[in-house]
């Protein structure tokens, strides 16, 4: 449901072993035809079976009834309407939420030099490994009411656990790193001159922000952002735990897909899934599109940057 | 305006980078800071900026002390080692950028951005992005880009250091007419002496953090005021020996210095310039200490002189370089023993820092 979020890993490790590409690749040439035969049919079949086929099935099994039983299934829902609103309020936030966290994160392990800088950089990677249900479980650690601070939200009328603000906290901790991961790299390329010469030139500071370093970064920032808002609308495991699925109010899109399945409505479960599986694939365009960009963004930052080098002093 | 520096001083950790520089700037000089890599000089020039903070010392234009404002607020121009342009903009959005932050009407930015872009000779480029230039058209869009909202100071950090030698030179030429024409006061930094000679009003020598020497190219070259300006500036034969009397004694050969007079000897070295020093066949008198024998190894051209490389007895190597005609006259033949006589010898007591 969510491949954008499992290609990820497998994509970083690509583009840091490009550099070992051009050696691999011939390599790879050398190989025997049968090798490469066996070799690729292999990751087709793996693909097909696990990529491919799950996804049509989806559809197969939303649209078997046709359209208007389709329709009837999402639409004529009330509970399923409120998943789909829930799940429209709560990804807008947690995004929101994660580009500021995102760009001010991916700032200041860029620009700055200090004690700590390693760890908080490996720290923001911790809700990549940290699974989510662990994730939800702390929060309502924190914020439930028999944590550490629900008795004291409690007493001020604040709900968090069991509501939309512990929905988006979760989904915004387990989506965390997506922003600040695509900025690091092209902000550590790109350097600090041309932020320089912005405030040499009189600029303030908010005015290079938006004026030199946004436009410098944005094709990045966009391709981070698809990928968190793809993983935050399908984010499951930390909202499981949070959002007490009630039904009719805290249960998101995925949720109710969970629910509908279990309660043997099947055909209506995969009605609302085809939802999901179609932002999955509107996601994959987008980023192919985004990710073109971004890496040309990258590849020109190097480029000055290399540039700089060479030319560099005596 | 004048820029005045008052016992400037800056550590990178453990490692002194401006060691209490002081310097006057008068207004509308264009002045060169010269120094090898780790001198310092771009520190300074960064500090002058406002772009760096230094640790101990004031910064003042004219008369108004600035070291704590920041560079935003100090309205230089500086023209980055690399340009800095902005990457996602166009020539004339990068010229206006300076003008657009500061809010001016859009009629005064399309004019004043179409002057500057007519004073760098780029009327045409104006649509073009930095990536679509050559070298030489950024480093002038660059200073276009600075001198932009009319600054009264332009600094420029290794304004040349990224350009082959061709272009290099016309720029040289072309900075030394722009500054004629608005007259800005300007620092620049090079590691380059001939770069700061051909374009400088004065140049400031720099080492280790402290500033060596001041003068106008001809001083600084005429008179070197330490062994290591005399050492930076080119090929220099150097000569280890003492001081006595009023007599210097260096390698061999004996010259007047009158300014130690007293019998006890000091160690010294005597620097010579491979221009200084003359070559003649046959010794005046070989016992009079004003000459040298020496074993030629090497002649060779290059340009207009003849340079002549030479081993002494010790097997120190000299350098010489005669005029072509000189060169000629003597015909001089590697393995043949020549005397070398020196025009201008300059000795430093070591109590100087080297």
């Amino acid at each position: 449901m969510s491949s954008a979020p499992v290609s990820r890993p497998l994509q970083r490790s690509a583009a840091k072993a490009a550099v070992g590409s051009v050696a691999a690749s011939r390599i790879a040439r050398e190989d025997p035809a049968a090798v490469r035969w066996l070799l690729t049919g292999l990751a087709l079949l793996v693909v097909g079976v696990l990529v491919v086929v799950p996804v049509a099935n989806v559809f197969w099994q939303a649209f078997r009834g046709g359209l208007g039983a389709y329709w009837r299934a999402i639409a004529g829902d009330p509970d399923t309407l409120a998943a789909i609103r829930l799940t429209l309020t709560v990804a807008p936030i947690a995004v929101a939420a994660n580009t500021i966290f995102g760009l001010a994160a991916a700032w200041t392990i860029a620009r700055f030099r200090f004690p700590g800088r390693a760890f908080l950089t490996s720290l923001i990677d911790l809700p990549f490994s940290v699974s989510p249900v662990v994730a939800g479980l702390s929060l309502v650690l924190l914020f439930g009411l028999q944590g550490y601070l629900g008795p004291w939200l409690r007493a001020h009328g604040w709900k968090i656990i069991f509501a939309t603000p512990g929905i988006v906290i979760a989904t915004a901790f387990v989506t965390f790193p997506f922003v600040a991961r695509e900025l690091i790299p092209t902000m550590e390329a790109l350097g600090d001159e041309e932020e320089m010469a912005a405030v040499s030139l009189g600029a303030s500071g908010w005015q290079t922000f938006r004026r030199v370093t946004l436009p410098n970064v944005k094709w990045g920032l966009l391709y981070g952002l698809i990928l968190c808002n793809a993983r935050a609308m399908g984010e499951f495991g930390a909202v499981y735990v949070v959002s007490g699925r009630i039904t009719g109010q805290t249960d998101t899109i995925p949720l109710r897909v969970e629910k509908l399945f279990q309660e043997y409505k099947t055909p209506e479960s995969f009605a609302v899934a085809s939802l999901l599986t179609m932002l999955a694939l509107v996601t994959l365009v987008l980023k192919v599109f985004f990710e073109e960009r971004r890496r040309r963004e990258l590849a020109d930052a190097a480029r000055m940057e290399s540039a700089a080098e060479e030319g560099g002093r005596p | 305006m004048s820029v005045s520096i008052e016992n400037l001083s800056k550590r990178f950790g453990g490692f002194a980078a401006l060691n209490g520089v002081n310097l006057e700037i008068p207004g509308g000089e264009l002045i060169a800071l010269l120094g090898p890599s780790g001198s310092g000089k771009t520190t300074l020039l960064r500090i002058i900026a406002g772009l760096e903070t230094a640790d101990g010392g004031i910064v003042r234009y004219q008369d108004e002390d600035v070291t704590g404002r920041p560079v935003r607020e100090r309205n230089v121009g500086f023209v980055f080692q690399h340009y800095a342009l902005f990457r996602h903009m166009t020539v004339f959005e990068n010229i206006a950028f300076g003008l657009r932050v500061r809010r001016r009407p859009a009629a005064e930015v399309d004019r004043r951005v179409g002057e500057l872009l007519e004073l760098i000779q780029l009327s045409s480029l104006g649509r073009r992005y930095p990536s679509q230039l050559s070298g030489g058209q950024r480093q002038r869009v660059a200073l276009a880009r600075a001198l932009a909202a009319e600054p009264k100071l332009l600094l420029l950090d290794e304004p040349f250091g990224a350009l082959d030698a061709k272009v290099r030179q016309e720029l040289r030429s072309w900075l030394r007419r722009l500054h004629r024409e608005i007259h800005v006061t300007s620092i620049f930094v090079t590691h380059d002496q001939e770069e700061a000679f051909e374009v400088a009003d004065r140049v400031v020598v720099m080492n280790k953090g402290r500033i060596e020497q001041v003068g106008t190219p001809q001083e600084v070259f005429d008179h070197p005021a330490t062994p290591f300006v005399m050492d930076f500036l080119g090929n220099v034969n150097v000569f280890h020996g003492r001081v006595e009397a009023g007599q210097a004694h260096v390698g061999g050969m004996s010259v007047d210095y009158p300014a130690h007079a007293s019998d006890d000897a000091r160690p010294a070295t005597a620097y010579v310039r491979p221009h200084e020093l003359d070559i003649v066949r046959a010794s005046t008198d070989g016992t009079d200490g004003s000459n040298l024998a020496a074993l030629v190894v090497r002649v060779h051209a290059i340009g207009p002189t003849v340079r002549v490389l030479l081993e002494d007895p010790q097997g120190e190597v000299l350098l010489v370089d005669l005029a072509r005609e000189r060169a000629s006259e003597l015909d001089l033949a590697p393995g043949e023993t020549v005397w070398v006589a020196p025009r201008k010898v300059r000795v430093f007591l070591h109590d100087f820092q080297i």
